[in-house]
């Protein structure tokens, strides 16, 4: 019998074209939009003009006399019903529509169901609401000042100070700083964006009132986490729940929360009988669901005057806005912030964070991030450069001479993570060869000799992703594991569910490829399901680059635990011992006769006909993966920017990415991810910004406000990868599709400080526009 | 109710006379009235592009115009593309170069690109760049895009193309 080839099957490593490309590029795909229901009605909702005020009164008669208009829910109903508050994913609860009073501008306060969606707008524009203004607090400083008005009635706690959470030895960091020769400090300010997927959020509540059964299509990173917290805030039985996200068009960390949309939509289906869709429209989206970041650090580096890091201490305030609605393993109120030690070896760190309530939209949520990485990894990275700067050194060679080196991994850091593995140098060399960087460095001399600006930014990141092991990790007390079933008929094709949910990653794809490399079977003859409850075994979701480390690794397991039993049922059609056999070239082979073997598809057709006695029949098997650790994607990241003077506008010329997220399963998808999670590090190191006036309006609630790059000044990438398997995953993946997001934006500034860097500028905060360059280059008098 | 008017267009070939809200935006028309849903709504501003569709061959976001701006008018959307089943060399090429991740901006996108190639047989990465413009992807950052562009381009004006994404085709 001859040998099966990977490529032949499209087993790991091949760039296989995508199975779900068929029904997008015709227009079939199905999202929860495209959802249209038997006696469908609409919801629209009423939002705050405020972002502090008391509700004197809401008159909904003038709503009521709008043709079509079938409901009009407020708070006061949802208080009636227990549901007028819901828990959030940290430890705090978030009204679904107001009570008392409004606490942002966009908040939630009444709902309007219609026969029509536009009926409902036009119901939802006749609700009369009676405010009075309240004073606004905005600076999450400020917030914790003394004067400021306590904002959150509702908890015990009077006042806006939410958690404070320290990671590190606080004593012998403060020791070690004393003890250094150099010391460099830097204020930054991860500024508030938002993950904008291109499909706003959105669902489809269907109470089926003969059943008793609830169904919803929803626009859901995590449909099963979210059947789990339905189950628990609406008193449904979890059975009487089902949850189906569909095609989703982007996620982005916009998804995973529960959003009051969708809780109002399932209380009106309830209340009528009726199916009732609400979509959610842009200004909706980015003014009240899951912003992300707004993290205002302070960091400091201690180092040796020959360039070796010893200490990083650092101080963080987050800005969490009006509820504490952080989408997180729940005993991480910081997420995994502590990974800024980032790719150094460190003697000693202490990190220390505390929470804030403002007058502003309620998270923060994981923007393409695995729980505060990306601001860890930007802080790290940044203050690289500071320190750099300080010691008139090459950031390159900096790094270099600090990297945690191979053979020290597994590596523990001083703020408590064990490193899987990591080749650092390994990728930034191969980054710098890419780029040229001595000739760029020759060249930017030339430039800076004949007044030109010119950058050169460096980021060599490590993260932190697959959340998680369950005993670290749960999202309201349910442990991070996920899950994979694999049923494999009796010709031989075969259909796997995974307990992640697709929003574009491509898993129908990916996860076909794991089970066509792990049971020999073809690409084409395997399905992947997902997002659907109902049929789908119980998973946590798909964030935090989680799906390959963990729903990847309980996929590899499933399958090798359907080989287990298949290799019994080979061994009795080749009549041998079952010891006699080995699984090579994608068949169960007799250990020195090679062609004497069974493929799975020969198996698969006995496992239905032939069983051996003692054996059950089928083919098919569930797991459960709860991993040993997380695993810790790293790469460098090399920019080139041209700035020009005039205007202060900033260019990338080149970007070079090198990533190692271990084993690669398809190349293809891996560069796709890259290439848009470096895009999203561009638009928020220079345009993505959500920010708010002093009276708590919001100005970067809509898409003429808050940027997001086109194809004209998104940059060209060249990537590359360095293989660093990981190793306790079962086939050393690590997850890749945030590591462009978390490493790239320190690049970007990194470049832009360091073209301005000759003229004594060593930080700007993000969103790095071209007026801030031109003021900075005013300042330092320097203007065309 | 509201006054309704009636509004005769043809899509993809086929034509369709509805009566409708004066108010009614073409989008919600063609996903609502028409059950045309490959037309997506990702903004409510007309920036990102989503709901482009071709009126008479040129490329019009269909938030920004009312149904009965169409009227008499000869439309094609996302499913007005490929024939029986097969795909046209735009859609191949969005397949063949990983040209979109989520899906939701690719009818869009195939739609304005094949307006492109149709004025431009040959573009170069420039003009490709700024004819997508003003549609927006979140996912891919473009590169593939352009690639999945540039390989309908070869396609159409040479009958054949290779992909060049990830080490070639599989």
């Amino acid at each position: 019998m001859s040998a099966t080839k990977a490529q032949d099957i499209g087993g790991l490593g091949h760039s296989v074209r995508r199975k779900e490309d068929a029904r997008f590029v015709r227009g079939k795909g199905r999202y929860v939009d495209d959802v249209k229901l038997k006696g469908m009605c609409y919801l629209a909702l009423v939002r705050s003009p405020y972002a502090h005020a008391r509700l004197k009164g809401i008159d909904i008669s003038a709503a009521m006399k709008v043709p079509g208009v079938l409901a009009v829910i407020t708070g006061k109903d949802l208080e009636e019903a227990g549901l007028a508050w819901m828990p959030t994913l940290s430890h705090d609860q978030q009204m679904v529509l107001a009570t008392g009073k409004v606490l942002f501008q966009g908040q939630e306060v009444a709902a309007v169901v219609a026969e029509s969606r536009f009926a409902a707008a036009d119901g939802a524009a006749a609700v009369r609401v009676d405010y009075e203004e309240l004073p606004v607090v905005i600076d999450p400083h400020a917030a914790l000042g003394k004067d400021a008005p306590v904002l959150r009635e509702d908890r015990d706690e009077k006042s806006n100070h939410i958690f404070h959470w320290e990671a590190g030895d606080r004593d012998a960091t403060d020791a070690t700083f004393d003890a250094s020769d150099v010391v460099v400090t830097q204020d930054m300010v991860y500024q508030r964006c938002h993950p904008a997927p291109l499909e706003c959020c959105a669902c489809v509540a269907d109470w089926d009132t003969v059943n008793e059964k609830m169904t919803i299509y929803m626009t859901s990173q995590a449909p099963h986490a979210h059947r789990t917290l339905f189950a628990l805030v609406a008193g449904l039985p979890e059975h009487k729940i089902r949850i189906i996200s569909p095609d989703v068009g982007g996620g982005f960390g916009n998804k995973v929360p529960i959003y009051p949309g969708y809780v109002v939509s399932a209380v009106a289906s309830l209340k009528l009988g009726r199916p009732v869709k609400w979509t959610e429209e842009r200004s909706g989206n980015l003014q009240s669901t899951g912003f992300a970041r707004d993290y205002h650090m302070h960091a400091e580096l201690a180092a040796s005057k020959d360039g070796k890091i010893r200490a990083l201490r650092v101080k963080t305030l987050g800005d969490h806005g009006a509820f504490n609605a952080a989408a997180q393993p729940s005993k991480f109120p910081a997420g995994f912030y502590n990974i800024c030690s980032g790719s150094y070896d460190l003697e000693n760190a202490f990190v220390e964070v505390d929470g804030a309530y403002t007058n502003k939209a309620p998270g923060g949520i994981a923007y393409r991030c695995s729980f505060r990485v990306t601001e860890a990894s930007y802080l790290i990275e940044r203050t690289v450069d500071v320190l750099a700067d300080e010691l008139g050194m090459d950031p390159a060679e900096l790094r270099k001479k600090n990297f945690i080196a191979p053979d020290k991994f597994p590596y523990v850091t001083p703020l408590g993570w064990t490193y899987d593995s990591g080749n650092y140098a390994g990728a930034m060399d191969r980054a710098l060869e890419m780029v040229g960087y001595e000739d760029l460095l020759k060249e930017q001399e030339e430039k800076r000799g004949r007044g030109e600006l010119m950058g050169i930014g460096i980021s060599s990141f490590t993260e932190i992703v697959g959340a998680g092991p369950g005993k670290q990790c749960d999202i309201a007390g349910i442990e991070m594991f996920d899950s994979c079933e694999v049923r494999i008929h009796p010709t031989g094709k075969v259909l796997a569910r995974i307990g992640v949910q697709t929003q574009g990653q491509g898993h129908e794809t990916t996860f076909a490829q794991i089970l066509a490399e792990e049971l020999g079977i073809p690409v084409g003859d395997i399905t992947v399901e997902h997002g659907d409850t109902d049929t789908a075994p119980y998973g946590l979701g798909t964030y935090a680059s989680r799906s390959t480390p963990v729903a990847g690794a309980a996929t590899a397991v499933a399958a090798r635990k359907v080989r287990a039993k298949a290799q019994k049922i080979a061994a009795h059609l080749l009549e041998v011992d079952e010891a006699d056999l080995e699984w090579k070239d994608y068949a169960f082979r007799v250990k020195g006769a090679p062609d004497k073997a069974k493929t799975m598809q020969d198996v698969a057709f006995a496992a239905y006909t032939n069983v051996p006695e003692g054996l059950e029949a089928g083919l098919e098997a569930v797991d459960y993966y709860d991993p040993p650790n997380m695993t810790y994607p790293f790469g460098t990241y090399i920019c080139v920017v041209d700035i020009d003077k005039g205007t202060g506008d900033w260019k990338v010329r080149k970007f070079v990415a090198v990533d190692d997220c271990g084993t690669v399963i398809n190349p293809m998808v891996v560069e796709g991810q890259i290439h848009g999670g470096l895009t999203e590090g561009f638009a928020i190191s220079k345009m993505q910004l959500i920010d708010y006036d002093e009276g708590g309006n919001i100005t970067g609630g809509n898409f003429m406000e808050y940027l997001i790059p086109t194809a004209v000044e998104t940059p060209h990438y060249d990537t590359d990868k360095t293989v660093t398997p990981s190793p306790h995953h079962p086939i050393g993946a690590k997850g890749v599709g945030e590591s462009p997001n978390v490493g790239s934006p320190a690049a970007f500034v990194n470049a832009v400080i360091d073209a301005l860097s000759p003229y004594g500028v060593r930080h700007i905060d993000m969103p790095i526009t071209s007026d801030k360059v031109w003021k900075a280059l005013r300042d330092a008098g320097i203007q065309d | 109710m509201a006054e309704t008017v009636t509004v005769k267009v043809t899509v993809n070939g086929v034509e369709h006379e509805a009566r409708v809200e004066p108010r009614m935006l073409l989008v919600h028309f063609l996903r609502d009235e028409l059950d045309m849903t490959g037309t997506h709504i990702g903004c409510d501003t007309t920036n990102c592009g989503a709901c482009t569709v071709l009126v008479d061959g040129v490329p019009m976001k269909s938030c920004t115009m009312f149904a009965v701006q169409a009227d008499g008018h000869d439309l094609t959307t996302v499913e007005g593309l490929g024939d029986n089943g097969g795909l046209e060399p735009i859609q191949e090429g969005f397949h063949q170069e990983h040209g979109l991740q989520c899906g939701f901006c690719t009818p869009g996108m195939m739609l304005v690109s094949k307006a492109l190639l149709a004025e431009n047989p040959d573009p170069s990465e420039a003009e490709i760049r700024r004819a997508i413009s003003g549609n927006l992807c979140r996912c891919t950052g473009y590169q593939n895009i352009v690639k999945s562009v540039q390989y309908a381009a070869k396609k159409i004006r040479t009958g054949s193309a290779e992909s060049t994404v990830g080490g070639g085709a599989s």
